[in-house]
């Protein structure tokens, strides 16, 4: 990604209703894909929690099992996809353990989700209204002509102008900015407690990303709902996120508060991930990209995941591997965390 | 709109000509019609005379306007063995063969679908690959050979159906159909079923694979995350999908019922076109043949038009231009 | 080479799937009865010095009346059902891999020259192959059929006339995806001829779609040879096919006569469920859009 979208001067800290139990709880999450060529750990013992109406960013590079949380607490892995082990508390109750049934009434009405690509996230044969209807029907006691007028207001709050027209076009005759405000829309219909957005700005040209990214932070403010940011795009998250989650290869590397992260990373990734930010803010010489790729998830290295591309590495990192430590509200898994003297 | 209904019909006609020329070229270098109208003992002189009142000893572009002439006005000539108009005997029994492909073509789909869906949704169960085997067969079997099977045990052995022909009819003035008798009906099961195997099978692994590929979509996955239910994302969201590219079969299928009639027809001796198709080409009765490929020519040409406009109903990204 | 290919994810995708083992098992029994048919039984069933009259009719040789020299019974004309098959197995398989193999050579052929000059040839092949696929490939050949009359080699011709038309349409899809890729451009820049382009660089990337429909035409081949054979104007009947074993059978069945067309049906279908099961397994591993 190019430029970071600018967003308005709102202090995601404003928000309120942040103390207090945990909205979702996810502990030891583990999400395993039994494929011919080996077991895919795509997310191997993930914890981290999130309390009503915050903004959590879940970051790391592509193939580092972001998405598969957000599938996971939805119940939505499919074979040869599985959730091996690990809680998911929702309200005090474990998703992981409730039939399909009992998941079909969460989903949408308490936890909703924006994908990724809006072009292939609606039904291209149903009419716009038809799929937000849905939702409604699905959620609510509502008649037909009270959720007619719900739809038209929802998606006249995403910005959608002649909203009851648009109520019966196809989605073939949006644009791919207004699909993804239709996307929100139906996602918000229900008022979820928690919205997981899955890169939701990342098929979108750059101009667009920021209106979405704002459209979304009012939506979610508005309702005090809670939201899962899943990106690869660390300023997303900074200008969006209350705290962050760092995965790579399906595990927790670094967690913690937005900004206290950002100033001072503890985990080497985090700090590559800083420094490939292309934001003129951060005053680096140049962009800095981390060198090498992501590993093979199916046969990883012995030890710490990360060492080949770390800078630094020691004997240590390839023989254990490193437990997350918790310090607060900072957690990291790195043997040799980088401390405030570590300076860019 | 009609500009597209404009340009389908210049394309159709264009075809069919092609047909005409295809038919009229096919017919003239295979064998001498002189023969079949002329008694066997004529001399050379009868001969000589009746090649002149056909038309034979003119050049082949002579032939042929004479012939595209005539398809124009609707004249076919006359049948060499039924001495009478070709396209009347084809009109009279086209009916027959219209019901029978019919009623093979909705067996076909109500048994394929929901069986296809069912087997593309849930592709790992054994359920699932006992029918996807089933179909298998189906389409590797040769449907005659089907039609013999049933004809033996359930005609020949057991006798609970009649092996032949068409039952009881009711004239309708313009329609004579066997579809408002029960004797009829008994007829028609076993030559419709036999008929509809091979279509079933192709529609059901068409179904599946549509399924398949549509439950592999974004879409499907964000109605899951709706709260939609198994069975509203199946039929509410997957079907009509996946209904798509079994569409463009439905048209091909359609062709290949009309012409596989022509073995169900044999097999069971049911009077429709593909029997007649049969005996004419046995006795090499030209004109019928000929209007038999054009009108089977027009039929292919409208139903492919058709499931051109269907498409467009069932996919609103497509318009028609 | 040998090793990675033993060792791949379709040897091991093979392994695990049954119908696959079951179906190219079908396929080698037939090959085999191809190949050796006729050394399996004594009788050669179109050498009318080996008929004996006498024979005529006699049931499967488990049924009262069979004998074990005719275990499936005999024809009208004392001749072994047994012998019939495997002589008219190797008709039926001989014509669906000949008429493959001519339609595939063909349409490979103008596929390419179509996708790669483009243009009016482009036009030109393309529309023939619309008009034809708008009627079903058995009326064609039936009407090419009844043109000609009997013989292999006009059997051969109507299923090439009609079997082409999948490998052009096909090999010209790959072939413009292919053009457009640098290596040809460079290849072309770099002053190779066309003949070598296309045979060097193009065909091989263009032949992989290619293997299923052929595996999957030969079985179509072989049922619309045997219906064209059923319907008298197929392969003649000095040299009968398995369909035309059929039609023989069929004009006795009502006799109550089963075996004489019950048995070839039966060896017709395992022969083309053997090529359907093959092939659904190779339209599953070579296309990676199902992976």
């Amino acid at each position: 990604m190019t430029a970071t979208p600018a967003l308005e001067a709102v202090s995601p800290k404003e928000i309120p209703a942040k103390t207090g139990a945990p909205l979702l709880a996810v502990e030891g999450l583990r999400t395993w894909f039994h494929t011919f060529s080996g077991t895919v750990k795509a997310v191997d013992g993930v914890s981290f929690a999130l309390r009503p109406g915050e903004i959590m960013g879940l970051v790391g590079e592509s193939g580092g099992g972001k998405s598969v949380v957000g599938f996971s607490i939805l119940g939505l892995i499919d074979p040869p996809g599985r959730i091996e082990d690990g809680r998911i508390l929702f309200e005090g109750r474990n998703l992981a353990g409730l039939s399909e049934a009992e998941l079909r009434q969460i989903r949408g009405r308490d936890i909703a989700m924006v994908f990724q690509d809006p072009m292939t996230s609606l039904n291209p044969l149903h009419t716009v209204g038809r799929q937000m209807d849905e939702m409604l029907q699905l959620h609510t006691d509502l008649d037909a002509a009270a959720r007619r007028a719900r739809c038209i207001e929802m998606l006249e709050s995403v910005g959608i102008s002649r909203a009851a027209d648009r109520l019966s076009a196809y989605p073939h005759q949006f644009s791919g900015g207004m699909r993804q405000r239709v996307v929100i829309a139906i996602a918000m219909l229900a008022r979820p407690k928690l919205v997981i957005a899955d890169e939701p700005t990342t098929a979108l040209d750059v101009t667009i990303q920021a209106q979405i990214l704002k459209l979304m932070r009012r939506q979610i403010r508005d309702n005090g709902t809670a939201m899962i940011l899943v990106t690869h795009d660390l300023a997303v998250v900074s200008e969006m996120a209350d705290h962050i989650t760092v995965l790579y290869c399906g595990k927790v590397v670094e967690r913690g508060p937005t900004d206290d992260v950002i100033r001072r990373p503890a985990h080497p990734y985090t700090r590559g991930l800083i420094d490939s930010i292309p934001d003129p803010a951060h005053r680096q010489p140049r962009l800095k990209q981390i060198p090498g790729a992501v590993p093979d998830i199916r046969k990883l290295p012995k030890g710490c995941s990360f060492k080949d591309r770390c800078f630094r590495a020691q004997a240590l990192c390839g023989e254990q591997v490193p437990e997350l430590v918790v310090q607060g509200d900072r957690a990291h898994a790195c043997h040799f965390p980088l401390t405030e003297g570590d300076s860019r | 709109m009609l500009g597209y209904t404009i340009k389908r019909l210049l394309q159709m006609i264009f075809v069919l000509w092609i047909v005409s020329v295809i038919v009229f070229l096919m017919m003239s270098f295979t064998g001498d019609p002189v023969f079949m109208v002329i008694p066997i003992d004529s001399t050379e002189a009868e001969i000589a005379q009746a090649r002149e009142i056909l038309g034979l000893n003119n050049s082949l572009i002579e032939q042929y306007a004479v012939f595209l002439k005539g398809i124009l006005q609707g004249d076919f000539g006359r049948s060499y063995v039924y001495r009478q108009p070709a396209l009347d005997l084809i009109l009279e029994r086209l009916p027959a063969t219209f019901e029978i492909v019919l009623v093979a073509i909705v067996l076909a789909a109500v048994v394929a679908i929901p069986l296809g869906v069912y087997a593309g949704a849930n592709p790992n169960r054994a359920s699932s690959r006992a029918i996807m085997s089933a179909s298998l067969l189906g389409i590797s079997l040769p449907s005659f050979w089907v039609g013999m099977m049933l004809i033996f045990l359930l005609a020949v052995q057991w006798q609970m159906f009649p092996s032949s022909g068409r039952g009881d009819t009711v004239d309708l003035g313009w329609f004579r159909t066997s579809l408002l008798t029960a004797d009829g009906w008994h007829h028609i099961l076993l030559p419709a079923l036999t008929l509809s195997l091979g279509t079933m099978a192709i529609i059901l692994r068409m179904t599946r694979a549509g399924m398949m590929e549509v439950m592999r979509q974004d879409y499907i996955k964000f109605a899951r995350a709706k709260g939609v239910s198994r069975r509203g994302m199946l039929y509410g969201h997957g079907l009509r999908n996946a209904m798509i590219p079994v569409v463009t079969i439905f048209g091909l299928q359609l062709g290949d019922l009309i012409a596989f009639a022509t073995i169900t027809e044999t097999i069971f001796a049911w009077p429709g076109l593909g029997k007649l198709l049969i005996d004419s080409i046995y006795r090499a009765d030209r004109p019928v043949i000929v209007v038999y490929l054009m009108l089977v020519a027009v039929l292919f040409v409208v139903i492919n038009f058709l499931v051109d406009i269907i498409y467009t109903w069932i996919d609103p990204r497509i318009t028609v231009k | 080479m040998a090793a990675g290919f033993l060792s791949s994810e379709f040897v091991h995708n093979y392994k695990r799937n049954a119908s696959a083992i079951a179906g190219s098992l079908i396929l080698v029994v037939f090959a085999l009865i191809v190949v050796a048919g006729p050394l399996m039984v004594a009788q050669n069933p179109y050498d009318i010095a080996q008929l004996d009259l006498m024979d005529a009719f006699k049931p499967p040789m488990w049924l009262e009346g069979g004998e074990a020299r005719f275990p499936f019974g005999t024809d009208g004309q004392g001749r072994d059902v047994l012998a019939g098959i495997l002589y008219g197995t190797r008709v039926s398989v001989l014509i669906g891999l000949s008429a493959m193999a001519m339609s595939c050579v063909i349409g490979t052929t103008l596929g390419l020259l179509a996708g790669f000059y483009g243009g009016r040839l482009d036009a030109v092949i393309m529309r023939i192959a619309d008009i034809q696929l708008s009627f079903p490939s058995m009326l064609i050949a039936l009407f090419l059929m009844s043109a000609f009359g009997t013989g292999i080699d006009k059997v051969l011709i109507s299923l090439t006339a009609v079997g082409w038309v999948v490998y052009a349409r096909t090999v010209r899809g790959s072939t413009l995806s292919e053009v457009q890729k640098e290596y040809i451009q460079a290849a072309r820049v770099a002053g190779l001829r066309d003949g070598k382009i296309i045979r060097r660089h193009i065909l091989p990337n263009v032949m992989t779609p290619l293997i299923v429909v052929a595996t999957v035409q030969v079985g179509t081949f072989i049922l619309i040879e045997a219906s064209l054979s059923f319907l008298g104007v197929g392969v003649p009947i000095t040299e009968p096919s398995l369909g035309l074993l059929i039609k023989n059978g069929f004009d006795v069945l009502f006799s109550g006569l089963w075996w004489t067309s019950v048995f070839p049906g039966i060896v017709i279908m395992a022969l083309v469920f053997g090529i359907n099961l093959f092939g659904d397994f190779l339209r599953d591993e070579l296309n990676p859009r199902l992976k």
